[in-house]
């Protein structure tokens, strides 16, 4: 290919010049619109659809999340392969070990006590949730626990940063076999799941 | 058709997941970045903190590192994103006839029994979303999309706690 044209084409766009910074906030929105709409119609905004991939009654959670995780993933990685993509300069957020699973198992227990996370409390509160209204209020003070007991997390938040790693540099894989293995653990969880949901008993919601 | 039928037709969550991964790819082709929601009120509480006391916000090692002279916390793209997810959300609910406001519980359990979990239920995630740098939108979701390592561990975390701790919560589900 023309080394000129890719030059010029390929992304992350923003990043690349291509297109102009001030349109960030406008892009954004859109993006935004476009992420609240599937979430509501695939049913995110309902806290007992969401509660029910802990429970077996309803794996919408898995199904939409998963399969949204292996599309872009190859996705990313098919662009960046044909040259569209520049993957290096994706953002890959610093693995800061502890801190985050610290933070994963806090999350969790939110999760299971308040139904939603906070994209799909959005989702909620945008079609008059008002249960999704509290937990978004829950959000802003635990936010705020966070930022005024700082001092006392501050250690722990910055311990153990591995930097900017990925899982397959990290393990020494191959991205490509781990992208196969993570789509196949997709499809099977997906069967799985199907039979185990029948096997559940229904809950009305 | 009736609304009540009709609120509770859902899009096909592997159409949904395939839609879903499209909007994720196009926002890392487009800023190079993923998308989030935990960012956005990030940014409101370090404004809402900063319009209270300034010199309390700057004062503070974690606050002060998302304030600066020229440019307000407000005026970033997480937030506008975040409206537009408000949007997106109102559009899709209001084609599907699913506007209405109520609280969503079991019958098991009182409205007010469900309030006050949600509540809850959102100060451990906005807690814990701040250890993890990220929700399960931006750390989990997008973080999975670029294979980042942070990523994988906040879903294996937040999933797999929830998992543990789902017994004890049952009641208020199932």
């Amino acid at each position: 290919m023309d080394l000129n044209l890719i030059l010029n084409t390929m992304g992350p766009l923003i990043t690349n010049g291509i297109i102009d910074p001030g349109w960030n906030n406008y892009i954004a929105l859109l993006l935004g619109m476009a992420f609240g709409f599937v979430l509501e119609s695939a049913g995110f905004s309902s806290s007992r659809k969401l509660a029910g991939v802990f429970y077996g009654y309803d794996f919408v959670v898995l199904k939409v999340f998963f399969t949204a995780a292996v599309v872009s993933v190859i996705g990313i990685y098919l662009m960046g392969h044909l040259g569209w993509l520049d993957i290096s300069k994706l953002y890959i957020q610093p693995a800061y070990v502890q801190s985050t699973i610290v933070g994963g198992v806090i999350m969790g227990i939110g999760f299971l006590m308040g139904g939603f996370c906070p994209g799909t409390s959005f989702t909620g509160v945008a079609i008059g949730k008002i249960d999704a209204m509290v937990f978004s209020v829950g959000m802003f003070i635990g936010v705020l626990i966070f930022g005024e007991l700082y001092p006392l997390f501050e250690n722990l938040y910055n311990a153990g940063n591995l930097g900017y790693i990925t899982i397959t540099e990290y393990f020494g894989i191959q991205p490509g076999i781990f992208i196969l293995g993570l789509t196949v653990v997709a499809l099977v969880a997906f069967y799985v799941t199907a039979i185990i949901q029948q096997k559940v008993k229904k809950v009305d919601y | 058709m009736s609304t009540q039928d009709r609120s509770k037709q859902y899009m096909n969550p592997y159409l949904a997941g395939v839609l879903l991964g499209l909007v994720l790819l196009l926002t890392f082709y487009i800023t190079g970045r993923g998308l989030g929601a935990s960012g956005a009120v990030k940014s409101s509480v370090v404004a809402a903190v900063d319009a209270v006391s300034h010199s309390h916000a700057t004062g503070s090692k974690y606050y002060s590192q998302f304030i600066s002279d020229d440019n307000h916390p407000l005026n970033s793209w997480l937030v506008f994103e975040v409206l537009g997810v408000f949007a997106g959300a109102f559009l899709s609910g209001a084609l599907a006839g699913r506007l209405k406001l109520k609280v969503e519980h079991s019958p098991k359990i009182s409205s007010r029994t469900r309030l006050i979990f949600a509540g809850l239920g959102g100060l451990f995630f906005g807690l814990g979303s701040q250890f993890a740098r990220g929700c399960t939108s931006g750390a989990a979701l997008s973080g999975m999309a670029v294979l980042s390592l942070g990523g994988f561990l906040a879903m294996i975390f937040i999933f797999g706690t929830g998992y543990v701790v789902a017994y004890f919560f049952r009641k208020l589900w199932i």
